[in-house]
């Protein structure tokens, strides 16, 4: 289990080589990769992520920990980012391996959706127009309740 | 005990991190003591609904004890992902 919180980029490729090239009897291997995404309005400067040193990497432990009680998980990564982020810019990426396929997606969505509303990260977006914080969404709250 | 503030919080008090000397026995008495000291945290505290608390980095509630806490953190709902 790797989990990193860090300000610079990362290499998705390299990455994910690294992490297929492990243990034999992990037949299964999902990535998902966060994107800072433009929204409608195609304004979108920089995207400020600001995060808690020491809760985030203890949350996300906490969350990861748990995947693997639940499901039959080999290995998982998370890697995180904070900081400036520009349009396009890979924010984070979950990678999970499993012998199975089921167990390897399941707890690749699990580890998401905890991701987004239990480790103390915050979004600022910051357009052409000025500075707002992202708020939560309570479909994403709700998303917890089928876990 | 210390007493952390992120995000809109932290801007609207205008300060991420400070020393409370404080008796306060739960979450609710310390949002309380700090609501009353200037406008500034009575703004940031005025809708407990849109804000989380951590107690020593884990996710705790406005009702809990301090008894012990070392750390406090006030935030608004996080947006990982």
């Amino acid at each position: 289990m790797r989990i990193a919180v860090q300000e610079e980029e990362f290499d998705l490729g390299a990455e994910s080589n690294d992490f297929a090239a492990q243990d034999t009897a992990n037949g299964a291997i999902v990535t998902f990769t966060g994107v800072v995404r433009d929204m409608a309005e195609g304004d979108l400067d920089v995207m400020e992520i600001e995060h808690y040193p020491g809760m985030t990497e203890r949350a996300i432990a906490k969350i990861a920990r748990e995947a693997k009680l639940r499901w039959s998980l080999g290995d998982v990564l998370v890697i995180h980012r904070y900081g400036r982020l520009a349009p396009g810019d890979r924010i984070m990426m979950v990678a999970t391996a499993a012998p199975h396929r089921k167990d390897a997606f399941e707890a690749a969505e699990y580890l998401m959706d905890y991701l987004k509303s239990r480790a103390p990260f915050w979004k600022k977006e910051i357009t052409t127009s000025g500075a707002e914080w992202v708020a939560a969404k309570d479909e994403d709250e709700d998303a917890l309740t089928r876990w | 005990m210390d007493v952390l503030y992120f995000a809109w919080v932290r801007e609207r008090i205008g300060l991420p991190k400070e020393k409370v000397e404080t008796e306060a026995a739960t979450v609710n008495d310390l949002v309380a003591e700090l609501s009353a000291r200037e406008d500034r945290y009575a703004a940031a505290f005025a809708d407990l609904s849109a804000l989380r608390v951590a107690l020593d980095q884990e996710l705790s509630d406005f009702d809990a004890s301090l008894a012990g806490v070392r750390e406090v953190a006030f935030f608004p709902p996080m947006t990982g992902g």
